[in-house]
């Protein structure tokens, strides 16, 4: 059944998803830009966001608490990786990259079902943002509308840090050439230490914000994981901008497929990555010939 | 009788093996029976020495995960109690004292995560290094029916976990395989009645269902039945197993005009699409009917399931009518900590029916042991007296009809449903040979 209300609210729908695909893959894609590691342990990154929200929100009732603490403990984990392990790994080969960031996802996945068991774990989303809304041409959860939202917030506050502070600056130099920034004295590698604490902190943020819509399981990073991968690439690995496109891109085609047919939705997401490797084999926004 | 050997396909060796064999059997007159007998899948090397050894196959991750520890812990309670001589398992297999046949029982547990091909992999494995005698699994059906296939192909009894379709011992079954948990249309014969009579008749329906064999099989025979109602399906969302979101398919079945939601999702699935239909005000528009009730749904969605109704295997309060299990509850809920599921109901009657069959054909020679099943003895189980169908290997057993109860009504945190009725299994079954059931051979 295919009526013009229906096609607008997957359309928004597709936005809602879209917001946080961009927020999580863009995480992904600055720790890609700037340190050349793909983070297989993301999408555990994003689940641990939403556990460490939740025990916060078990102590303290709050769920803005439950927010910052989620953000903060993820950024934290992110650091002690990047201190611990993965800087011995900059120098080494990607397989050996993926091998041990997956490695470490399964850990942090297996660890969590250990303490959390696998059933599932609610935390209601904030009282000012319970029930549906009446959207005039459709009833919406307000909490999903919220989302749409603060993802926009969290996005606007990447964006500044990444192209109006210092930081940001240096940050996307290294992207570009990283032994020339380290030739002009900036110590790269604490830079990185930020990065990957930044890039952590998107998901785990991502991962709290989220747990509302669909309820904590220690597997719940795995898919996105693999959609945030499809994002970036069509986005353009390694740039910001195209993990806002790409997840968006990404969240519409998800959604709006699955009006006609939902069994096509991940054929159609991966159909469109292929013609995006065909027709821009960086990505829509990706930079030619970067290293 | 060397002739006759010999055109069954018996090699050289494996014939003066088995003649050393009779020749041996004969001087031994002491010998238990089973050392005569032809070598067939793990037997008789699986139980040669002091224990035989069963594969379990549940998944551990993923959608299904916390469905497969409960049954995983119905198994392991009852190979305690087949090893120990449990009060319990006496009751249902009589002949049952340490052990199956003096064996004493041993396995090995793999994570299926609910794919046909880990669970297979992992089986093989059992069969081949362990010489597992039997092997189980299941709570996903396509896992069922791939291992229907592995058991048949390997000569190895496979007594099915948790599986719904109808494909299982329909279409897909198999000699070598037994369930004891009941077909998808027969929990669609059980709830569809309450239904009409509970929300009338020639309503509009609007499926969730899983793209899998359980799924598609259970949308179509409560499709079937309402069908009979006067029923109309005006949409039917099939997702994929473990889907991550269920907004989009929500928004179709928001838009969809339906009277009841029917939710044929399980395991983390149903958990998820359930709180997204209250997230979309699906639930405040249209009845929630769940068909095939999944074990902790009421608990990990924080209540939607009050005023649910669901056909169920199994739920603790019945201990009232059913001493058995009473029996059960206590034993499982003193080592466990909480009150069974039928997922573990489900596993623990299961083994012990196999206890039973072995123990009635004194041997652990799979033919034997079929033809202990296919006598279709009324024998006891947790719901009353049941009986496995010699044609389709099926279990022959009551559904329960429950409703979710509301927090006020509810006497203890484990209280979550009323026991609506339990319905007989005769006069819900199909014929043996309605989904097109042609068992292979013995051998």
């Amino acid at each position: 059944m295919i009526s013009w209300p229906n096609l607008v609210s997957q359309l928004f729908n597709g936005l809602a998803l879209g917001a946080l695909l961009a927020l999580i893959s863009s995480g992904l894609t600055i720790i890609y830009g700037t340190l050349g590691v793909l983070n297989l342990a993301h999408g555990a990154m994003f689940m641990i966001g939403g556990y460490a929200g939740f025990v916060a929100y078990q102590y303290t009732e709050s769920f803005v608490l439950a927010v910052i603490a989620g953000s903060l403990f993820v950024m934290l984990l992110g650091v002690l990786m990047e201190r611990v392990i993965i800087r011995h790994f900059y120098h080494r080969p990607h397989e050996d990259q993926l091998l041990v960031t997956f490695g470490l996802g399964i850990c942090f996945v297996e660890l969590v079902r250990l303490i959390f068991s696998s059933q599932s774990q609610l935390v209601p989303p904030p009282a000012l943002f319970q029930g549906i809304t009446n959207l005039g041409f459709m009833f919406y959860p307000t909490y999903r509308l919220a989302v749409v939202g603060i993802v926009a917030i969290a996005l606007g506050a990447l964006f500044i840090i990444l192209y109006r502070t210092r930081l940001g600056m240096i940050v996307r130099a290294g992207i570009e050439d990283s032994v020339m920034v380290d030739s002009l004295g900036i110590n790269v590698y604490r830079v990185f230490m930020v990065v990957f604490g930044i890039g952590a902190m998107a998901a785990g943020f991502a991962g709290i914000v989220n747990a509302p819509v669909v309820s904590l399981t220690p597997g719940i990073g795995d898919d996105i994981l693999v959609q945030t991968f499809v994002v970036v690439v069509i986005g353009g690995v390694g740039s910001f901008p195209g993990a806002i496109l790409g997840g968006l891109i990404a969240g519409e085609i998800i959604s709006v497929t699955s009006m006609f047919n939902p069994g096509y939705a991940y054929v159609m997401l991966f159909a469109a990555m292929t013609l995006v490797l065909v027709v821009r084999p960086h990505g829509l926004l990706g930079v030619q010939g970067r290293e | 009788m060397t002739d006759d050997l010999i055109r069954r396909g018996l090699s050289r060796r494996g014939l003066l093996q088995t003649t050393a064999g009779l020749i041996g059997g004969s001087m031994l007159p002491a010998m238990p029976a089973f050392a005569e007998d032809k070598p067939i899948g793990s037997y008789p090397a699986g139980v040669s020495g002091s224990t035989a050894f069963i594969g379990i196959s549940v998944p551990r991750t993923g959608t299904y995960a916390v469905q497969g520890e409960d049954e995983l812990k119905g198994y392991q309670l009852a190979i305690e109690h087949i090893n120990s001589g449990h009060d319990l398992i006496k009751k249902i297999s009589p002949k049952t004292s340490k052990g199956v046949l003096g064996k004493e029982l041993k396995f090995g547990v793999a994570d299926s995560a609910a794919k046909p091909n880990e669970a297979v992999q992992a089986q093989q494995r059992f069969i081949s290094e362990n010489k597992a005698i039997m092997i189980t699994g299941g709570t996903s059906s396509a896992v069922a029916v791939a291992l229907n296939k592995l058991a048949q192909r390997e000569h190895v009894l496979f007594v099915c976990g948790i599986s719904g379709s109808n494909d299982t011992t329909g279409k897909d079954c198999v000699r070598y395989g037994f369930r004891q948990n009941f077909f998808g249309q027969t929990a669609a014969a059980a709830i569809g009645p309450v239904m009409v009579r509970e929300f009338g008749k020639g309503k509009k329906a609007a499926y969730l269902t899983p793209d899998y064999t359980y799924g598609h099989t259970v949308t179509k025979s409560m499709q079937d039945f309402l069908a009979t109602a006067g029923w109309t399906t005006v949409t039917n969302q099939v997702a994929p197993l473990g889907a991550p979101d269920y907004s989009s398919y929500l928004l179709n079945v928001a838009n969809s005009g339906a009277d009841v939601l029917i939710n044929v999702n399980w395991g983390h699935d149903a958990v998820l699409s359930t709180q997204q239909a209250k997230q979309f005000g699906v639930l405040d528009k249209m009845k929630l009917v769940v068909p095939y009730q999944v074990p902790f749904i009421a608990r990990e969605t924080g209540g939607l399931m009050q005023g649910v109704y669901a056909a169920t295997d199994y739920w603790w309060t019945i201990e009232d009518k059913f001493p058995l299990a009473k029996m059960f509850n206590e034993a499982f809920e003193k080592k466990y900590g909480y009150k069974p599921e039928w997922g573990a109901e489900n596993a623990y009657v299961s083994f012990a029916h196999w206890a039973r069959m072995c123990e009635q054909a004194g041997s652990f020679n799979p033919p034997d042991v079929i033809k202990a099943y296919e006598k279709g003895e009324t024998i006891p189980s947790l719901v009353g007296d049941v009986h496995y169908r010699p044609e389709d290997h099926q279990c022959v057993r009551p559904v329960i009809i429950v409703k979710g109860k509301q927090q006020k009504d509810m006497k203890n945190k484990e209280d979550w449903y009323d026991v609506v009725e339990i319905v007989k299994g005769e006069g819900l079954m199909q014929k043996p040979d309605a989904f097109g059931c042609h068992p292979g051979d013995y051998s």
